[in-house]
């Protein structure tokens, strides 16, 4: 049950309790309990409260306190809507699914929650396209399963709050997992961001007020609600209280996604969970938050995975996906692979991106092929400091912080492939010399 | 083509999904089901789809051409999707999907088989970066691939094809 440092899981029952994703082993280990105790005993503010002093926060990324997100919902305008991110794209992270996959209900009763909370009639789960498997399968089957019992449509569990819960599949784009680029992409446009404010609290989708939460995040909602905001805070730090799934990735022994409370050490879940790295070799970098992180080198090994301390560092807690680099690995071929990631999902709409990521690539293609010179190591930075700030969302700047730390620990890989001569001012298109 | 009975149907249902007035928050849906019988959409399709949720034919296009996993061209009956971003090539995925285009007979950037059974390509995050090599086979995961287990699951749906 659980791990050492967990009794029992709190997010991945399903490695507690075998078959959790049928409704019926669910409601006989304390599923949907949360439910009937709100409707049948709480106010709807009184589960944003409870979830806003648990100081849960977001799961996705940025980390924003979920209850204090759902209190800028106003009351008087109405339909109001939920819609979940499961746009899980970005390289690093893979929890999102497996928590879809095994423990389905729970996801599906902190919806519930979160829509009589803030008095929503309907909510749209958007998973990526690459999801459809699940989403027709497995998952559809839950919501099926929820409805028959009475926990979805109309007067739930005999009281006046009916909530419709929808899937919803994207097809393939990164981007959509940028809030109001998911939205967009919901109402059956390209999926390109919008502009903020409004903010989706307020306007959302069609238009409507919307609370958009991560997987992850509503599955914390109805532990949270059962037990109360004391009991989850006995997990993690004063500030990132909780737990938290971390996605390990690359060069380890047993990668995985492993739940831990927050404020554990990056060493624990490399070496205890992780089993250290293939053939005892060094870790070289790490990037805490997928492809968008600022790497971090070893001598950060003991820096403790809660959202303060990681900002601290000089990177981020993100949505917690841990790509570890060993000794082996080419710097710059790793940070090339992760702006060719960001190049094919740029949406276009931006420059700063858009051609941003286009100029990244085309110089790491030239310093790789043997081409480069000092000034192209000098002029990524120049790239990027050009994106910095300027790109219209996040998902533009996510590209920024992986080049910048590259640069910075491994600046000797990038001049010994700086070989060749300055360009004469004949040779100096950038068009010629790059492709 | 126009929409067989069934497919109707499920369209249908599909747009009591949406508000009454939000027909358009079906496309992606309605293109989903526009191209499952032959893996791509051609013109009547994406007629089909405006038709059915009265919007211009260009919106349609404009779609299509945003997201990656609608295709104009025809493609195999399989279309094999392998990561090789970050995570999977740190774990071998780029010397995987190489060898796996040889054995297939396509060149580095894959294509399409010579019977035309399957379409192979290399692909951005899948979000399976703890069982690389992975990849999708008509969206359906096949995990902690080796190069016996993908000549495996191959073999096992040329065989499943000529069978009919």
């Amino acid at each position: 049950m659980g791990n050492e440092l967990l009794e029992k899981y709190v997010l991945f029952r399903h490695r507690d309790v075998e078959n959790i994703h049928q409704i019926d082993v669910y409601r006989a280990n304390d599923g949907y309990k949360a439910l009937e105790k709100a409707l049948k005993e709480m106010q709807p503010d009184d589960v944003t409260n409870v979830v806003k002093a648990s100081g849960l926060r977001g799961r996705g990324g940025a980390g924003f306190p979920a209850g204090v997100k759902w209190s800028f919902i106003p009351k008087n305008i109405s339909p109001k809507y939920i819609v979940v991110n499961a746009d899980e794209s970005e390289p690093g992270t893979f929890k999102d699914r497996e928590i879809m996959t095994f423990n389905p209900h729970q996801m599906i009763e902190g919806i519930i929650l979160t829509a009589f909370a803030v008095g929503a009639a309907a909510a749209y789960v958007y998973g990526r396209g690459e999801f459809r498997t699940l989403f027709l399968g497995r998952l559809q089957a839950a919501v099926d399963e929820a409805y028959e019992k009475g926990y979805l449509g109309k007067n739930i569990l005999g009281t006046n709050f009916s909530c419709d819960l929808y899937l919803h599949l994207g097809a393939g784009a990164y981007i959509c997992g940028e809030e109001t680029a998911l939205l967009n992409s919901l109402e059956g446009l390209m999926g390109q961001p919008r502009s903020r404010p409004p903010f989706p609290a307020v306007e959302g989708l069609y238009a409507k007020p919307t609370v958009i939460n991560n997987v992850e995040t509503l599955t914390n909602v109805p532990p949270i609600v059962l037990n109360g905001s004391d009991w989850y805070r006995q997990y993690g730090t004063e500030k990132s209280p909780g737990t938290k799934i971390f996605s390990l990735s690359g060069r380890v022994n047993k990668p995985g996604n492993y739940e831990l409370p927050l404020g554990v050490p990056i060493r624990y879940l490399i070496e205890e969970c992780g089993g250290g790295i293939i053939d005892g070799k060094e870790v070289k970098g790490i990037l805490p938050a997928g492809a968008s992180s600022a790497i971090i080198g070893p001598d950060k090994l003991d820096t403790t995975m809660d959202y303060e301390a990681m900002a601290a560092a000089g990177t981020m807690l993100g949505s917690a996906s841990f790509i570890i680099l060993d000794e082996t690995v080419d710097a710059v071929w790793a940070a090339e692979k992760n702006v060719k990631f960001f190049k094919h999902e740029s949406c276009g709409k931006c420059s700063p991106c858009r051609e941003g990521t286009f100029w990244l690539t085309g110089v790491y293609r030239k310093l790789r092929e043997g081409r480069g010179s000092k000034e192209d190591v000098q002029l990524l930075e120049t790239i990027i400091g050009q994106m910095e700030g300027n790109c219209f969302c996040l998902l533009g700047e996510f590209a920024v912080p992986g080049v910048r730390t590259s640069l910075n620990l491994f600046r000797s890989e990038y001049e010994a492939l700086a070989v060749a001569e300055k360009e004469t001012a004949s040779q100096k298109s950038p068009v010629h010399t790059l492709f | 083509m126009g929409w067989t009975q069934a497919e109707q149907q499920e369209l249908d249902a599909i747009l009591k999904k949406y508000p009454a007035d939000r027909k358009l928050s079906a496309v992606l849906p309605a293109l989903y089901l526009a191209q499952r019988e032959k893996n791509w959409l051609d013109d009547d399709d994406i007629e089909a789809v405006a038709a059915a949720l009265d919007i211009p034919v260009t919106h349609v296009h404009s779609i299509i051409g945003f997201y990656t996993l609608f295709r104009k061209e025809p493609t195999g009956k399989y279309m094999v999707q392998v990561c090789t971003d970050l995570p999977c090539a740190l774990r071998g995925a780029e010397g995987f999907y190489k060898r796996f285009c040889e054995r297939m007979g396509l060149g580095p950037h894959g294509g399409t088989t010579e019977d035309g059974l399957f379409t192979v390509e290399e692909v951005v995050c899948l979000a399976a970066c703890d069982k690389a090599p992975m990849c999708q086979i008509n969206l359906e995961f096949f995990e902690s691939l080796t190069d016996d287990k993908i000549d495996e699951i191959i073999a096992s749906l040329r065989e499943q094809a000529l069978k009919g």
